[in-house]
């Protein structure tokens, strides 16, 4: 059985389809049919809904992320508040949907649902911090917050000016009859946080009775293993954003999933001596707050790494756990040297990333194992992480290519480079490392004369695919020409930021 | 037409929201709260069912074989039809035939639908469509434009518009250039995918709920599929999440094999098309491959000009003569041709049949002469802007190549004003200057013009009905012929008679647009929609508004003139009486409330034949300026200012025309950019979701985004307030966007070179622009080998 609450009113199920998602099941079971379809697989944001669950720097109070509903499973829904559109009926509005109705922000209305559900889960985080309530939102935070939302017919201008409008308004409860979802007073309701609280202590899982297909929640280490030992052939699944692609697009029918997303250890983040260790339950939410810190290129590439609804959900051990070729963290941590770590029944093992990945979605991973998580080498005072995603569009698309480039030079005035790794995604049928390059570079000084001779040795490197993102030539040109902006980042005495060197700098 | 109407919708006290202020969207407030109903939030039937079809996996082939015993199997398949289950018309082509229901003997495309499913839940019948074994023979498939131009296959036979003498001009002529260019298709993408719930009537009949931009022919068509007279089918539309020109044609074919399950079943049927099936299914717009031959002078005016223009049109003919004939009429865009000859080819390809968008092959013509003033301009070394400006139409160099004199020339100080108020020229000379420091970022600017002509290109089509009840409480209700797909229709028609009566907007209540209340209706479409229903509903309001009149007359004894309406009351001679307790007045006296309108539009035709005539009632007009970064390493490109000042007359509702204006503008935006269908060597379109389909998100909305409205700028013709349509031709101003990338890449050579950049110019072309461009400078293949700058 899972238990949760959906606007504000608990909901448990049992006898139910594990394939079942969110989406489906609210517009299908529940016939709440506010939220919307748009693609069934995340990339549109028409289904958006805001969940909340208990926040773990606010004891007895919930944090609301905004995902999409689409490729979100009915079984993660135990132990949160799933709040969608239709809660926002009452008088007086809430200032977002106020505000959308005064910008002109929707035309056809298709995509408006989404967009407001993503403009509440923001207003609804700023106005948790008395702080920030009064604050204009920075543009930045506010087109994070809309860029998983597609919107066809406004152009956004009118949406982006109904979001900086909303933030600063209070959403203020009906005077006169108390209305149950009137005000936020019932976002932060004290029996439904307790409720959440104790659920969250409780194994849940679901099983439909005629199929007997099955999702289990596993909430400890131990448990895991031994259902992943107990049955192999069951499907992992965390954030689902990759997974359920599989259910909504291909419409397979999974018999058996065992979702990580509960297992408190698995979401780990600790500095152990001179490294950093991250669990594989750790969201691109989380990386995006801690990986800056140490490396700087994390907070540009993480901010263009699917939208705020995927990166609230996908998680490093899915992003691991899939072997795309155009996952983006990967070469970034195959640059840096990262260690995997993989546990069973029968221990822990760990390998340099890098050799995890075999072929084309085709990994290391033994019957029986999961990824527990990766273990970081912390920067030393010479070294620089530079990480370049290139993609079709800038916001929310899947890279052509990423470059990541670990740089160590001899001194801080970067004459020479001591080491380097070089790891592409995008350039071949896993993500890996550009050897011939990096020989042609270590112990040589950094300048366009050795750039030169990198770019000629990329080529013995790697023999690209053309497909829908991009020509093999493309990849190809643009692989030697990131080396080339690597070293124009690192040596100009121009970091003049009058002349940037990428688009992004006028985000 | 009966009755002109009075030339502004404003009297001194004026009551709430009538035409001309702006007002919210009718539905805003269920938008917003999720409560605005589309064909899939209805509330279904306990029996309903649900529909998919299989598809064709070859994109020519003769069918040998179909066994569908595995899909008829499959746990909740309640039937399957073929082809052969089809009572009446198998062929549901729109205009011309070629377009079977479901396919026959041959398939033309990968995804052609072969056979429908209705099962107890759509995963079913999706899944179980999968099933079905098909033996085909390969046929050989024509995929691309230029084989089909090789082998003269064409789905309608091509023709030419011809002005003069262009042979001879070309030769005569100080200077000539010749081009070519790929001009993209593009995805609609409308949130709401295709959809339709038919369900059965007593009398073996259907009604049709459906998301379709043209019920009258969805109704036409079923019928024909059923066999059955067209009143036995009813069609309703409340909304659509959408169109764009993609529901015009493409949501008929779903309500027919709906029609047909539910003929075959007795029972609902819902069809809701998977984003996939969508994307792979429907038509999209056109791609094109079009040619310049140009001759011009030391100043870079056009002397004479040979163009050809030739669409993708997919297996059938659709729509697509009229939608490369609307690339021919605006081949020229703002521009005199002088001498022209201008040639539109209809290409068949095996791939799906191409149709209408928003601009209706308009902006795909529009592209090649854009592209020939920035050739022109580098040419001549001149600034791409002086040589748009100088090519104008004006006054003596007025006539199009289709014979059409240009009356109304707003472009001139249009352009001027918005030079001005964008501060072109300083940031001209700021973005030179930038250009030469900068080694990698280059900077981009473009101010590129709109004229658009408006009217069905189908004389036909430009009609439009309405039916206008007052209630004896004064309220009143609506209903016309247009569709509501987001643009604000119903409002502005509302807001039309709020107008003719003067009363608030909120007596106004429109209903879904129904083909039992107002019949044999045109497709929301051609940006024609307020023109078209705001007259047909202004003559509904004028009859009723005459019977009052004549009541009042009777009634008080005064003269017609000394009866008027202002601000939600009724004026009788010295008396006043309020809207509501006059109306009842003349329930009581026994006077007909309820009234139809027409309307037909004047003056327009066309000779196909000649080539030659007065397609357009009149031309919208526009310009945009927008300024770009690129990136020379990646070819990444972001757009960091657009300014528009767009002609929409005397406006309906200025807050709906900025939105129209600014989504037109990111739609185009996104159409030349990031917007690209990729299809592999054998048909199969490979970007079947917005996972690889990328249109415009929000921070691809430029960073500074300011748009005006042309003030005092009423339209010479009479249309509804003279307001003038304003749907499709914002759509064009991206081509600012193309431009300015383009020019952002020139500043490598000095601005002496002009990149080719076909579109959509997705960074890879954008790289391969730059690359062109260094060969032509002679530099290297390295950032740091940066153009040698001197002043343009
Ligand atoms: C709209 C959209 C945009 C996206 N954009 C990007 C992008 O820009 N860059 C990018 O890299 N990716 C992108 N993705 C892919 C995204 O799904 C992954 O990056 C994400 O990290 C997957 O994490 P998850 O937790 O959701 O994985 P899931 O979907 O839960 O799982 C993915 C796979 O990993 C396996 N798995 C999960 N956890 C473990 C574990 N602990 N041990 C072993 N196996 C495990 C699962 O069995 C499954 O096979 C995008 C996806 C969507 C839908
Ligand atoms: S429906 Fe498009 S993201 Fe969920
Ligand atoms: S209003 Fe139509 S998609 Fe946004």
């Amino acid at each position: 059985m899972i238990e949760f609450f959906l606007n504000g009113e608990h909901q448990t199920l049992a006898n139910a389809d594990p394939n079942l998602s969110i989406l489906e099941w609210l517009r299908t079971k529940m016939r709440l049919t506010g939220t919307k379809e748009g693609c069934a697989s995340g990339d549109c944001g028409a289904c958006t809904v805001s969940i909340g669950s208990p926040d773990q720097t606010r004891p007895e109070r919930l944090r609301y992320d905004s995902i999409n509903s689409c490729i979100g499973l009915v079984g993660s829904l135990h132990g949160c508040h799933l709040v969608t559109v239709d809660a926002l009926k009452q008088e007086p509005v809430h200032p977002v949907q106020k505000a959308m109705i005064d910008c002109h922000g929707a035309q056809c209305g298709f995509c408006t649902p989404g967009i407001i559900m993503s403009l509440f889960t923001l207003h609804t985080a700023r106005h948790s911090d008395a702080l920030l309530a009064q604050q204009p939102v920075p543009d930045h935070q506010l087109l994070e917050a809309l860029a998983g939302n597609l919107c066809r017919c406004t152009g956004y201008r009118p949406i982006i000016a109904a979001g900086r409008k909303a933030c600063v308004e209070t959403w203020s409860p009906a005077a006169d009859q108390p209305q149950p979802l009137s005000g936020p007073d019932w976002l932060q309701a004290p029996d439904m946080i307790a409720a959440l609280t104790r659920m969250a202590t409780q194994r849940s899982g679901l099983e439909e009775v005629a199929t007997h297909r099955r999702y289990d929640t596993p909430l400890t280490v131990a448990e895991l293993r031994s259902l992943r030992a107990d049955h192999p052939n069951a499907r992992l699944i965390a954030g689902g954003t990759d997974l359920a692609l599989e259910i909504t697009q291909q419409l397979k029918d999974l018999e058996h999933l065992i979702a990580v997303d509960q297992v408190a250890e698995l979401k780990t983040t600790e500095i152990r001596s001179d490294a950093l260790y991250l669990g594989a339950g750790v969201t691109y939410r989380q990386m995006q707050a801690l990986l800056p810190q140490y490396w700087p290129h994390f907070a540009g590439m993480l901010e263009r790494l699917g939208s705020l609804q995927i990166r609230n959900k996908g998680t490093l051990g899915g992003n691991i756990g899939n072997a795309s070729p155009i996952g983006d963290m990967p070469p970034a941590l195959i640059a840096l040297g990262a260690e995997l770590e993989l546990d069973s029944t029968e221990g822990v093992r760990r390998l340099p990333l890098e050799s995890f990945f075999l072929d084309y979605k085709k990994t290391d991973i033994k019957p029986g194992e999961f990824i527990r998580g990766v273990t970081i080498p912390l920067p030393h005072a010479n070294d620089q992480l530079l990480l370049y995603k290139i993609s079709k569009r800038l916001d929310d698309d899947i890279s052509t290519l990423l470059g990541a480039f670990w740089l160590r030079f001899d001194d801080a005035d970067r004459t020479t480079l001591s080491d380097c790794r070089i790891a592409f995604g995008g350039m071949a049928a896993i993500p890996r490392r550009a050897q011939a390059t990096e020989k042609a570079l270590i112990g040589q000084s950094w300048d366009a004369h050795s750039i030169a001779a990198a770019v000629a040795a990329l080529a013995s490197d790697f023999q690209p695919m053309s497909d829908v993102r991009g020509s093999a030539d493309y990849r190809n040109t643009v692989a030697g020409n990131l080396l080339t902006r690597a070293l124009l980042e690192t040596t100009r005495s121009h970091t003049d930021p009058a002349l940037p060197l990428t688009v992004n700098d006028y985000a | 037409m009966r009755k002109l109407p009075s030339h502004s919708a404003q009297t001194p006290t004026s009551a709430r929201g009538v035409a001309g202020k702006s007002a919210h969207h009718d539905s805003a407030w269920k938008h917003v709260s999720g409560q605005a109903r589309y064909i899939d939030d209805i509330p279904e039937a306990a029996d309903l069912l649900h529909a998919a079809v299989g598809q064709s996996s070859e994109a020519y082939a003769r069918i040998l074989s179909m066994d569908l015993s595995a899909v008829r199997e499959y746990p909740g398949v309640v039937a399957v039809v073929t082809v052969d289950d089809v009572p009446g018309h198998t062929d549901i082509g729109p205009v011309f035939p070629g377009d079977p229901v479901l396919a026959g003997d041959i398939v033309e495309y990968i995804g052609q639908p072969l056979f429908a499913v209705a099962a107890t839940s759509m995963r079913a019948a999706r899944q179980a469509a999968r099933l079905a074994k098909v033996e085909y023979e390969k046929l050989e498939p024509v995929l691309t434009t230029e084989a089909a131009l090789a082998k003269q296959f064409f789905v309608r036979p091509s023709h030419s518009q011809l002005r003069g003498d262009p042979d001879r001009a070309l030769a005569n002529a100080p200077h000539r250039l010749q081009a070519d260019m790929h001009v993209g298709g593009q995805e609609h993408f409308y949130l709401e995918g295709q959809a339709c719930l038919v369900e059965p009537t007593e009398d073996a009949g259907v009604f049709v709920h459906t998301s379709s931009q043209h019920p009258s022919e969805v109704q036409k068509l079923v019928a024909e599929v059923l066999d059955l007279p067209i009143h036995e089918i009813q069609v309703e539309v409340r909304r659509m999440g959408g169109g764009f020109g993609g529901k015009e044609t493409q949501a008929a074919p779903l309500a027919c094999i709906s029609a047909l399950l539910v003929r075959t079943t007795g029972r609902p049927v819902k069809f809701r098309m998977a984003r996939a099936d969508d994307m792979i299914q429907t038509g999209k717009r056109h791609d094109f491959y079009n040619t310049y031959d140009i001759g011009f002078d030391d100043n870079g005016l056009l002397q004479g000009a040979d163009i050809m223009v030739a669409g993708r049109c997919g297996f059938s003919p659709d729509l697509s003569d009229a939608i490369v004939d609307r690339a021919m009429f605006h081949a020229d865009n703002a521009y005199y041709l002088d001498q022209a000859r201008v040639t539109g080819h209809r290409c068949k390809t095996h791939t799906v049949s191409n149709t209408a968008f928003r601009g209706f092959g308009g902006p795909q013509g529009m592209m090649i002469i854009e592209r020939a003033m920035d050739d022109i301009a580098r040419h001549i070394g001149a600034d791409p802007l002086d040589v748009r400006k100088r090519n104008l139409y004006r006054p003596g160099r007025d006539q199009t190549h289709y014979g059409q004199t240009v009356e109304q020339h707003v472009l001139a100080e249009l352009i001027d004003s918005l030079e001005t108020s964008s501060d072109y020229r300083e940031r001209r000379t700021a973005i030179t200057a930038f250009n030469r420091r900068s080694p990698v970022i280059k900077k981009g600017i473009a101010l590129t013009p709109v004229k658009f002509g408006i009217s069905f290109t189908a004389q036909h089509l430009n009609q439009a009905g309405a039916l206008v009840h007052v209630y004896t409480d004064g309220s009143i209700h609506l209903n016309h012929g247009g569709t509501e797909m987001g643009q604000g229709l119903y409002i502005k028609v509302a807001q039309v008679v709020a107008a003719a009566f003067q009363v608030d907007l909120e007596r106004v209540k429109v209903s879904a647009t129904r083909t039992d209340k107002v019949p044999n209706t045109s497709p929301t479409a051609a940006s024609s929609g307020s023109d078209l229903n705001g007259m047909a509903a202004l003559d509904a309001c004028e009859t009723i508004k005459q019977r009052l009149v004549d009541f009042a007359v009777q009634t008080y004894k005064v003269e017609p003139g000394d009866v008027t309406f202002s601000n939600n009351q009724v004026h009788v001679g010295t008396q006043a009486f309020g809207w509501a307790e006059f109306v009842q007045q003349a329930y009581m006296a026994r006077v007909s409330l309820s009234s139809t309108g027409f309307y037909a539009t004047p003056i327009i035709y066309y000779d196909r034949e000649a080539g030659q005539g007065h397609p357009f009632l009149y031309y919208a007009n526009g310009a945009a300026c927008s300024e770009v970064v690129v990136d020379t390493l990646s070819g990444e490109y972001r757009v960091v200012r657009t300014d528009i000042l767009h002609d929409v007359g005397q406006s309906l509702n200025p807050e709906i025309d900025i939105g129209q204006i600014e989504g037109g503008f990111i739609q185009g935006m996104g159409w030349l950019t990031t917007e690209e269908l990729v299809f592999s060597d054998e048909g199969q379109l490979l970007t079947t979701g917005p996972a690889t389909y990328k249109i415009p998100a929000v921070s691809d909305a430029p960073l500074d985004f300011r748009v005006a409205l042309l003030p005092h700028s009423p339209n010479r013709e009479a249309t509804v307030f003279r307001s003038k349509a304003v749907g499709e031709p914002p759509l064009m101003l991206g081509i600012s966007v193309w431009s300015a990338l383009r020019d952002a890449v020139a500043s490598m050579a000095d601005y002496r070179f002009s990149p080719p950049l076909d579109t959509p110019a997705t960074p890879e072309r954008v790289l391969g622009a730059v690359t062109a461009t260094r060969r032509f400078a002679g530099l290297n293949d390295t950032a740091s080998g940066a153009a040698p700058c001197k002043s343009a």
